[in-house]
């Protein structure tokens, strides 16, 4: 009886409104779609946007999270793709958006999405285990060169294994690479030992860096993170140099962006890219930043979409060359 | 005592009327979850996170780990009753559970199930309370070869103790694989079997095959067999309750044999489910009454039950002290307390005290209250085997579809969800073993990749995998109980004692 009260108040609401106002307004549930598994850096992500639109009230709708997150998240990214451009469905997409489809059959453009904003850039970072007598970047290659190292990533032809060949490439050193399937599974493994480094995000290994079991070598980007609170006994974010000032010329970053469904409206767009404006001002995305130690960036319309494809076009040629690109 | 005193605090915190009622709540709602197939815990908790939001880290926790006690709990209840495994790790239940039903035992074997479920958690709870960073570091052992040599473990129990005939074990196991194998490969991140379907890209989800392969097919030989259900003539009263329990106490083997199998597999991710089948088998094969196993044994219920249940009390552990979920619900709770501003590792049981002594507190007070509120629904629940088979079976169906749309919010799982009805049928009909097959489907995969893993690692070489003691230890009890059979026969022989005649052992 109320919800279809409720449903009726709202739809002649709805009706009464509709000629004056153009503006877009969810009037349902907005899904948000996580490409990625459980507890994954995505799904942080997702919960913290749910937090930060409910604690805020930046959205009369409720938001909910689906985890799409099989076949290394192909599945949450075509699900995307045949989403009805009704505004009421968003996806918290990475770099797997071109690397999956270069490598796969996977039938997938990011240009059949409505791109929104890049909300942030996640690092990625050299560590060992923090028992290795390797201290450096120099040592651990040295090392690597007489004899072959283990290093494990999240997935194959995927960001690390990427990234592993472009250390490869530029170091002229070979790795044995051992897919996992999660960040955090590979983080657990580098602190067993049963692999000897690993390239993972920040967040992936902040509590085992933490706890002292990793060493952090450098960061894979142009200038050092720029948090300066301690994360750990004596260093933090920033005391990490970055690969280039270790010898290791290689800068590589990941976005995290959002898109809706193709096909969508203008007042659609504004309305998401408002609600990430907005967002990217909240304590709760603030703190979820600097804990996850990522770049805080917000790119929207055209700059997104030359990012993107700068990126895209940069990936094109490292598995090119790692010959990861999908053979048709 | 320093863990005792802790865990005192743990208590007091919890004792006040808001998180007590929190909890009953929050093991209502679990239970609820538990019994709808699909929805099972990690979808359960998934949904119900976003509430715990506004609640402080410690109330928020124990509302979340409430429902999932509860959902395990739950999950037993739709196993034993129609032979639909709620949950991964309940598949093993079904095996006497459901049996035991036909046979107008339903009350008793819920009871059997609800209580082994308690102890099994008490003692993995026991554990955790005491020997919480040891066990921890203990996971960190498990490296690709340690991971494969844990599931050729669990496939050898298969085919090493089961009494179905080897050869249909086997076909049984590699359809089980086969079917595993579609989807993203994530050793070399390529597609396999989808044949241009992109529904096919994510895999055949595990419990959307097991609701088809348990629930459908048992609807369809039920239909063939004259609609009989006999669970109408079950009486029903609560003094069923305390007379399964007086029995009990006979299986104290059983369940510290199966507790223990559970707590060791817990602690390894993905455990729980390797755990219910491992412990049913060697219940089996250590019983008296090796051949009732099958035909509604109650240690058939109690010893999968116990296992599931202390594996995945158990899983919590590397979570906490790791960060690593070793069951999915786990994970959805892991996704939580990074919301709440915890970050899960070694470092949490310094930082966050009470967090930490406020959740191993619940899961004392969780079990024990799930167990009483379990225990007094089951004559209610049992007496759903009351109404006519021809009224419950759509019933049935209909929750089966919803179940297996539940898990993905997926139509086309529906439709895999029929194709596994008729699979199973065919199955059943041909008198093969379904229970390989389910295990070869959700272990199938990664045991695939922790080989693959492996053998990256040791540039080919497989005598790798004896070579650490941890993974050669397992792997020669793997193969002693692959050979089992013959060994037995053989020892037998060997001391004069041969078997009579009539009972002739398979030899491979």
């Amino acid at each position: 009886m109320t919800t279809k009260a409720v449903r009726t108040l709202a739809c002649v609401t709805l009706c009464l409104a509709a000629p004056q106002a153009m503006a877009f307004e969810p009037s349902k549930p907005v899904e948000i779609v996580v490409p990625a598994g459980a507890g994954g850096a995505s799904d942080q992500m997702a919960r913290m946007l749910q937090n930060a639109v409910q604690q805020n009230k930046l959205m009369t709708s409720p938001v909910v999270v689906t985890l799409k997150g099989g076949a290394s998240g192909a599945e949450g990214l075509i699900d995307m793709k045949s989403a009805q451009p009704d505004g009421h469905k968003f996806i918290i997409a990475q770099s797997s958006i071109y690397t999956l489809p270069l490598s796969t059959n996977v039938p997938f453009d990011w240009r059949d999405l409505t791109p929104i904003a890049i909300i942030a850039l996640d690092q990625f970072v050299l560590w060992n285990n923090a028992t290795s007598e390797d201290k450096s970047v120099a040592s651990l290659l040295a090392t690597a060169k007489a004899k072959p190292l283990k290093m494990g990533g999240t997935g194959s032809k995927r960001e690390d294994h990427i990234l592993t060949s472009f250390v490869e490439q530029k170091s002229a050193v070979k790795f044995a690479y051992i897919p996992y399937k999660s960040g955090g599974e590979a983080a657990t493994q580098l602190v067993g030992g049963h692999t000897d480094a690993n390239v993972n995000n920040p967040s992936e290994n902040v509590a085992v860096w933490r706890a002292g079991q990793v060493r952090a070598l450098c960061v894979f980007d142009n200038k050092p993170m720029a948090y300066n609170t301690k994360v750990t006994q004596d260093l933090s974010w920033g005391d990490i140099p970055t690969c280039r000032s270790q010898g290791l010329d290689i800068e590589y970053t990941m976005p995290r962006a959002i898109f809706i469904a193709g096909k969508s409206t203008p007042e659609q767009v504004k309305f998401y890219v408002d609600l990430f404006k907005k967002v990217a001002e909240t304590k709760e995305y603030k703190d979820y930043v600097s804990n996850q130690a990522l770049t805080p960036a917000l790119l929207t319309g055209k700059d997104m979409v030359t990012f993107l494809e700068t990126d895209e076009k940069k990936h094109r040629e490292l598995m090119d060359t790692a010959g990861f690109l999908l053979k048709k | 005592m320093e863990a005792l005193q802790s865990l005192m605090q743990g208590f007091a915190i919890l004792l006040t009327f808001d998180k007590l009622s929190l909890m009953v709540i929050g093991i209502l709602a679990g239970i609820l979850v538990g019994v709808l197939p699909g929805l099972g815990g990690p979808n359960g908790v998934a949904i119900l996170l976003p509430l715990t939001f506004g609640m402080d880290p410690t109330s928020a926790i124990v509302f979340l780990s409430c429902i999932y006690w509860g959902a395990l709990f739950g999950g037993a209840i739709t196993s034993i009753l129609f032979n639909i495994p709620g949950e991964a790790w309940s598949v093993a239940t079904t095996f006497d559970g459901h049996p035991m039903a036909q046979n107008g035992q339903a009350a008793e074997a819920l009871t059997a199930a609800f209580t082994a479920s308690f102890f099994g958690s008490l003692v993995a709870v026991l554990l955790i309370t005491f020997l919480a960073p040891s066990i921890a570091s203990f996971a960190l052992k498990f490296g690709p070869p340690e991971f494969f040599a844990v599931y050729f473990l669990t496939f050898c129990t298969f085919v090493g103790l089961g009494k179905e005939p080897k050869h249909k074990v086997i076909v049984a196991l590699v359809v089980g694989l086969l079917f595993g194998g579609i989807g993203m490969d994530t050793v070399s991140g390529e597609l396999r079997m989808t044949f241009g379907f992109v529904e096919l890209l994510k895999g055949v989800d595990f419990l959307v095959a097991v609701i088809g392969l348990f629930g459908i097919s048992e609807i369809l030989l039920t239909i063939e067999q004259k609609l009989a259900f006999h669970g109408k003539e079950a009486r029903i009263r609560l003094s069923t309750v305390w007379r399964t329990w007086l029995s009990l106490p006979r299986y104290w083997a059983t369940l510290l044999r199966s507790s223990a199998i559970g707590c060791w597999l817990g602690v390894t991710p993905g455990g729980a489910i390797a755990a219910s089948f491992m412990s049913y088998n060697v219940a089996k094969q250590f019983s008296k009454n090796k051949d009732s196993f099958g035909k509604g044994q109650i240690e058939g219920v109690l010893a999968p039950e116990t296992a599931a249940h202390a594996a995945g009390t158990a899983a919590l552990l590397p979570m906490l002290a790791l960060g690593i979920p070793g069951s999915g619900t786990a994970a959805v709770l892991l996704g939580g307390l990074l919301v709440w501003g915890l970050q899960p590792g070694p470092l949490l049981f310094v930082e966050h005290k009470e967090f930490v002594w406020g959740l191993i507190a619940s899961m004392y007070l969780g079990n024990l209250v799930g167990l009483v509120i379990v225990l007094a629904t089951v004559p209610l629940f049992a007496a759903v085997l009351r109404v006519p088979f021809t009224i419950i079976a759509p019933m049935i169906i209909a929750f089966c579809a919803i179940g297996a749309y539940a898990v993905e919010n997926s139509l086309f799982d529906v439709w895999v969800m029929l194709v596994f009805g008729i699979v199973g049928y065919v199955f059943k009909k041909l008198d093969y073993p379904l229970a390989p097959m389910t295990l070869a489907l959700v272990l199938g995969d990664r045991a695939e990749d922790a080989f693959r893993q492996t053998m990256v690692g040791s540039y080919g070489d497989v005598t790798v995998l004896f070579k650490s003691p941890l993974s050669g230890t397992i792997m020669l009890i793997g193969l002693l109980l692959l050979f089992w059979g013959p060994l037995a026969s053989g020892a037998s022989r060997l001391f004069g004692r041969g078997r009579p005649a009539s009972e002739p052992r398979p030899v491979e």
